[in-house]
């Protein structure tokens, strides 16, 4: 199985460290306007959404890139753009339903989370709650699936 | 430049409704750190200290520190500087969530604003660009109707920070909100706002702040993340319970001060403690800008008549308007703190100044027509009518919008204002921690926890166990302590990570960020530097040494209960040692020698 960035919305604070510790390790700087994985704050809600690439198995981008620029490993899993065959052209950039690849202005090239190149991600490595974790298994579905289960077992008679 | 800034400032010059880009100094960011240090220092170059507060001639600085809008601990801090309404000392009050990074990304250390718009106006400042823009439409807004407002009709994912009705009617202790729930709340900084017609600040950046040594940068960042996991308060008690944790704590300490000071024990503590605060109203924790303690409390109260939503209590806030009040009515101190917060108003002085107003009251120095209603200790309901009215400047409210010690004054017992320097002392009884009545009498902003926190220390035994009724050597202690939280105000860091941190790691920080090549002392030193300047500006702006001292109720009545039952506070005792460790004269003076060795001459 491909290991992924599992993330599991309730522990999420609202910190940003993950666009932080993102945009410093991958473009240098801390700024979370070029961050890979974003952290969506709902003040009025109090909720904190974080969503990044999830390395598709068929990835729309790789499919509408005219320059084969975007690959996906296939041991790894991880979705890339090889900046020396991208032209900039944002056609991946439209074809991505969920908007987790992103034009930038300075490099003139696409750009997404390749989690981190194969190391542990930045992101997980420094998120304080552990919202994020890198992990083959889907942990946080199956804690998401057994809350469903212990409702149902609470509500259950003896017969 | 060094890394760590973005070189910049912004002067907003509010009369001629022009904003200028400047070049920071970067020889005065090196020796005053950043923030708090480093907007004290423009403060004190650009304004006489005699100055009116309120006259156009005062100038208020929002500023930024070089590790602001960076990780490593909790970093997304700002300080605004100004000469204080309440007081007439210098001001710096501190503020976190998303709103000062947000600053630095869109290329700005610091604002300076100067002058005074004729109308109503707000700055709006885009990657490098600001203007000026009218804000007739917005005044009388609360700060969440303000906020909404503006990312409506400038940009969805601005921060801002504004005044509320507080600031614009004159209270003396409005303060600015930033990203709805977060305030830099005491000595009255929104006054100040508010007097130069200006309703709000909104930043849109989409930059970055890059260090001098990301390696050694990243390497103090992993460092300080275990150690704050690690430590009890910042990694678990300030997440689970944020900072009400305390009301127990200093309830059973005999420190929580009761019906204006009157007694050092609540008997409805209980009832508004940070665990029932969590069992009751308390939906979730949340954190501001790169910070992994989270301690924010989101709350929302249903099927009661103090329904609403929005952030807090915190322990101040709980103490000021309930224990200070005899208030025990955790829903009715909520909804206060909710009043306090949409009209931008101080919580600790408001608690405290209807505190005072109840003993005026039941002392029979002020009556019920006067107030409008009956005011009596534990009167939830006529305190929360208070604060509408406060925030409205209707009737008796007006006068609660002055602070405790112009009303007492105004009825002729000033001793029964709980204050120092006119800035009410917040949640603990200096009867009862000596050390932290020592930091209330010396703090450069009047009464003050978060300028010397000994509670740390004499309370909760961090970074070791003091006796608190011990007064030897609490002034070295305390020297350090105000020191230190200088620089962690100047750096842009939050104070909470001192609990869990300490200066070795401020000054890898602060090296690794700005390149410098600082030793630890160097960074005290500076620490040492900001405090002798605040208290210079004091001094010349008329805050003699005479003003070092406590309410007459904490020197010569001592505590009825509790643990220290019979205690008075030791003041005497410890203020000529205090200055002499300060390296100042007898006479509480920053001697030339001193000053000299500071560069400050």
């Amino acid at each position: 199985m491909q290991k992924l960035i599992r993330i599991e919305p309730a522990k999420c604070v609202g910190c940003k460290t993950c666009e932080l510790s993102c945009s410093f390790k991958n473009v240098g700087e801390f700024a979370p306007s070029r961050t890979r994985i974003y952290n969506e704050i709902f003040l009025d809600e109090a909720k904190f959404i974080t969503v990044t690439c999830m390395q598709c198995d068929e990835p729309w981008c790789e499919k509408s890139c005219p320059k084969n620029a975007i690959s996906k490993n296939m041991a790894t899993g991880v979705v890339t753009v090889e900046e020396v065959k991208c032209v900039g052209c944002r056609t991946c950039v439209s074809a991505c339903p969920f908007g987790m690849i992103k034009y930038v202005d300075s490099t003139g090239k696409a750009d997404k989370c390749n989690l981190c190149g194969g190391d542990t991600p930045e992101c997980v490595a420094f998120c304080p709650t552990q919202c994020l974790t890198l992990d083959e298994e889907d942990k946080p579905l199956r804690q998401k699936m057994l809350r469903f289960v212990n409702t149902i077992k609470d509500g259950q008679m003896e017969v | 430049m060094n890394k760590g800034w973005k070189g910049q400032l912004l002067r907003v010059d509010l009369t001629a409704g022009t904003c200028k880009i400047e070049a920071l100094n970067e020889e005065w960011a090196k020796a005053y750190v950043g923030g708090r240090g480093l907007a004290s220092k423009y403060l004190c170059e650009e304004i006489s200290p005699d100055v009116d507060p309120m006259s156009p001639k005062n100038k208020l600085i929002m500023a930024t520190g070089p590790l602001t809008g960076t990780y490593g601990a909790a970093n997304g801090r700002y300080m605004v500087v100004t000469k204080s309404p309440l007081t007439g000392t210098i001001a710096s009050s501190n503020s976190g969530g998303y709103f000062p990074s947000e600053l630095k990304y869109a290329g700005f250390d610091m604002i300076i604003f100067e002058g005074k718009s004729k109308h109503p106006v707000y700055l709006q400042i885009r990657d490098g660009k600001a203007e000026l823009v009218g804000a007739v439409h917005l005044w009388g807004k609360s700060t969440n109707e303000t906020e909404d407002a503006i990312l409506s009709e400038f940009h969805g994912d601005a921060k801002i920070a504004c005044i509320g009705s507080a600031g614009e009617i004159g209270v003396h202790y409005a303060c600015i909100v930033n990203d709805k729930h977060r305030a830099a709340g005491r000595s009255g900084v929104g006054m100040v706002m508010g007097s130069k017609n200006l309703k709000a600040v909104a930043v849109r950046g989409t930059g970055g702040v890059q260090v001098a040594n990301p390696k050694a940068y990243r390497d103090a960042a992993l460092e300080a993340y275990g150690m704050l996991k690690e430590n009890p308060v910042t990694g678990q008690g300030l997440g689970a319970l944020g900072t009400p944790v305390l009301v127990n704590v200093m309830n059973q300490s005999g420190g929580l001060p009761t019906r204006n000071a009157q007694t050092g024990t609540f008997e409805g503590a209980e009832e508004i403690s940070g665990e029932t605060l969590a069992s009751t109203y308390l939906k979730r924790n949340k954190s501001c800008m790169g910070c992994i303690i989270s301690c924010g409390r989101v709350t929302k109260i249903v099927d009661n008549k103090y329904a609403g939503d929005g952030e807090g209590p915190e322990y101040e806030t709980l103490w000021a308007i309930g224990a200070a009040c005899g208030i025990s009515d955790l829903a009715a101190i909520t909804k206060a703190n909710y009043i306090c917060n949409e009209a931008g108003m101080d919580t600790i002085t408001f608690g405290a100044t209807i505190g005072c107003a109840m003993e005026l009251f039941e002392k029979g120095l002020v009556s019920e027509k006067e107030i409008g209603m009956s005011l009596n200790f534990g009167d939830s309901d006529a305190m929360v009518k208070l604060a509408e009215m406060t925030a409205k400047g209707e009737g008796f409210g007006k006068k609660i919008g002055l602070g405790s010690y112009r009303l007492a004054e105004s009825y002729g017992a000033p001793e029964l204002s709980m204050s120092v320097k006119k800035l009410e002392f917040p949640a603990y009884d200096a009867r009862a921690v000596q050390g932290m009545g020592l930091e209330y009498a010396t703090s450069n902003r009047g009464a003050c926890h978060v300028r010397g926190y000994l509670i740390s220390p004499e309370i909760l035994g961090l970074p070791e166990k003091l006796d608190p009724q011990e007064t030897e050597g609490k002034a070295g202690w305390l020297k350090i302590f105000q020191d230190f939280t200088a620089v962690v105000d100047s750096s842009g860091v939050c104070l909470f990570t001192t609990f869990g941190i300490g200066v070795p790691q401020f000054t890898k920080f602060c090296n690794a960020a700005t390149g410098t090549d600082m030793s630890e002392e160097d960074l005290l030193v500076a620490g040492d530097r900001i405090y002798n300047m605040e208290r210079m500006f004091n001094l010349k702006a008329g805050i003699d040494p005479s003003q070092d001292k406590l309410p007459k109720r904490m020197l010569e009545e001592p505590l009825p209960d509790g643990p220290h039952q019979g205690q008075v506070s030791k003041l005497p005792k410890m203020l000529p040692d205090y200055y002499k460790v300060r390296g100042w004269g007898k006479d509480g003076i920053p001697t030339e020698a001193k000053l000299q060795s500071l560069g400050l001459s």
